[in-house]
């Protein structure tokens, strides 16, 4: 281990404070906008400790906003999009981990270049489709379009988680006379568990947190998810009502935060491990 | 073909790996239909569309209009504003993000106490819904109940400022909170990037008589290049191509300000109906993006050549 001069150790604590500072300010922020009374709010020296705190602004928000009903669809959205890419993912993932032919190679390609797609070009057509299949202003629509939008990450996920198996049991697996399919099932996917719930939890939090697709799809607010609701307290000019604005969005950001306080660890290596290899 | 390949794995199991067999077809095709039908073949419609007078709510049918919507775009400066506005955020975003990124990920990497306090901070801004990093940033840069002019304000920096909504600090504003808001990734790339950094190297270094920059540049840097690269790449589309951040901000305000493309082609399309010629605003910013990429491979491939 290096010695560090006492004076280069200084500046990295006032350096580390100020990140400090610079991330946390505006979560705190918030969370205390959330807990003051409109009265607080409207005076012109607002601070950091509500003086008079209050649950008031959460309970407003329940009444402004159909808040429960906007959580409900963001769950069925998330929970749905996420189980169903995962599980069409993790073959695929396989394949393209283990496999050197036209159809794992043109799949990575695809991967890379979905990453630089403007939304506004695939969200045209899929909105004529969707009209046509009469799936605008629906859950299943938005679905469909949350599963093929977060496969390019689970897959690029699922391959590092792939790649981490050894392959023995695999080649072991062949001798024995074992198909394709079989192997995978009996043999790979028990190994990537951990990955693959890892995978669907990253997918789940994007859903949760998707705001674009949801926004161009659903119209009625019995529909739409969270996020398109959140956006709703501020008016067409801007003009929101602070308080409860602020209790419903710190409420949203409850179940990410949750869960990417599990997964933080197992996100970090599983992107890296695919966005290094690939 | 693949039935060749069939046949002889019974013969040579490890053979097996290599050749695609049906069993490879029935893994891959549960994603590659969705991808194929909801992705690819939108992808290739959206760019059709481009060609076309499409509009929504129209009773006649559409027709081609061949490069007539480029020709437009070519002469609408509304669109060319909106994206010299996308180049600056882009620009204004992924630069700082950069670098405070990777001074947090370098302080990160050292044995400092309340590091696990930044680390568990860093992810927060990441776990959040971009509406509600929206949200929270109305609350800080809010005129009156805000807590950035009463900062300010007992500083005696001024006072009363109207950040979202002033012409002047506006675009400067939403850039603030896009570096704050795309900070994590950044963090966590380059920090991963660090550890794979072997620590005899740095000692060696160190012993050699290295300062300080200089290790940095002859270990640490060629260790993190290539995720530098690639997250500095990734950074700078996704800035490019973002959406709600801004949206929920300022709604591409005061007076198109902070009208990013995006924001631009999805008023184009779902407010006034545009079908088409948001499409077209889309192709012109597919090849753009395509032109960065590019850089971004000969680079990682010039970066590749050296290691």
């Amino acid at each position: 281990m290096m010695r560090t001069k006492k004076s280069t150790r200084a500046a990295q604590y006032t350096a580390l404070a100020a990140y400090l500072v610079f991330l946390a300010f505006p979560f705190l922020w918030l969370i205390s906008t959330a807990f003051k009374p409109a009265r607080e709010l409207g005076s012109l020296h607002p601070t950091w400790i509500p003086k008079d705190p209050t649950l008031e602004n959460f309970r407003q928000a329940f009444d402004e906003q159909p808040l429960l009903q906007a959580a409900g669809n963001s769950l069925i959205a998330a929970l749905s999009a996420s189980l169903i890419a995962v599980v069409i993912a993790t073959p695929m993932a396989y394949v393209m981990a283990r496999h050197r032919n036209r159809v794992s190679k043109a799949a990575t390609g695809w991967v890379v270049i979905s990453q630089a797609f403007p939304f506004v070009l695939i969200i045209i057509p899929l909105f004529l489709i969707l009209k046509n299949l009469h799936l605008i202003n629906s859950l299943l629509g938005l679905i469909m379009v949350y599963v093929v939008w977060s496969l390019p990450f689970a897959l690029w996920m699922l391959v590092g988680y792939v790649r981490a198996v050894p392959t023995e049991l695999e080649e072991a697996a062949a001798v024995d006379g074992a198909s394709k399919v079989r192997t995978f099932v009996s043999v790979v996917a028990p190994l990537l568990a951990p990955g693959i719930v890892a995978t669907a939890m990253f997918a789940f939090i994007t859903a949760w947190n998707e705001f674009f697709f949801a926004l161009v799809l659903l119209k009625t607010p019995e529909k739409q998810t969270l996020p398109v609701i959140l956006n709703r307290f501020i008016g067409s000019e801007g003009v929101a009502d602070l308080g409860p604005l602020a209790a419903a969005a710190f409420l949203a950001t409850i179940p990410s935060l949750v869960i990417f306080a599990i997964i933080q660890k197992r996100i970090t290596g599983g992107m890296l491990a695919g966005a290094v290899k690939a | 073909m693949t039935l060749a390949t069939a046949t002889k794995r019974s013969a040579n199991g490890a053979s097996a790996r290599r050749g695609a067999d049906h069993g490879a077809w029935f893994l891959v095709l549960p994603a590659l239909i969705p991808i194929l039908v909801l992705s690819v073949g939108p992808l290739l419609y959206g760019i059709t569309l481009a060609f076309t007078d499409s509009q929504s709510g129209r009773t006649e049918p559409t027709q081609w209009v061949g490069a007539l919507n480029f020709q437009d775009l070519l002469h609408d400066t509304l669109f060319w504003d909106s994206f010299r506005i996308g180049l600056i955020w882009a620009f204004g975003v992924t630069v700082p993000q950069f670098f405070l990124a990777l001074g947090l990920a370098l302080l990160l990497n050292q044995p400092l106490r309340m590091r696990w306090l930044a680390r568990a901070l860093a992810i927060i801004p990441w776990a959040m819904p971009e509406v509600v990093v929206g949200i929270m940033w109305r609350l800080v840069y809010h005129p009156d109940a805000g807590v950035l002019n009463e900062t300010l304000s007992n500083l005696g920096l001024g006072e009363g400022k109207d950040w979202l909504t002033g012409t002047a600090t506006a675009l400067f504003a939403v850039i603030v909170v896009g570096v704050w808001a795309g900070m994590p990734q950044t963090t966590v790339a380059l920090l991963a990037g660090l550890q794979n950094t072997p620590r005899e190297l740095h000692e060696a270094a160190a012993m050699d008589g290295a300062g300080a920059w200089r290790r940095f540049r002859t270990v640490t840097w060629p260790a993190i290049k290539p995720i530098a690269l690639a997250i500095t790449a990734l950074n700078f589309i996704w800035n490019f191509n973002s959406f709600a951040l801004v949206y929920v901000l300022t709604q591409g305000g005061p007076g198109g300000r902070t009208r990013l493309p995006m924001l631009f082609a999805y008023e184009e399309a779902f407010r006034y109906g545009q079908f088409g010629y948001a499409a077209a605003m889309g192709c012109v910013m597919v090849a753009v993006i395509s032109v960065i990429l590019a850089f971004y491979l000969v680079g990682r491939l010039k970066g590749g050549d050296e290691s």
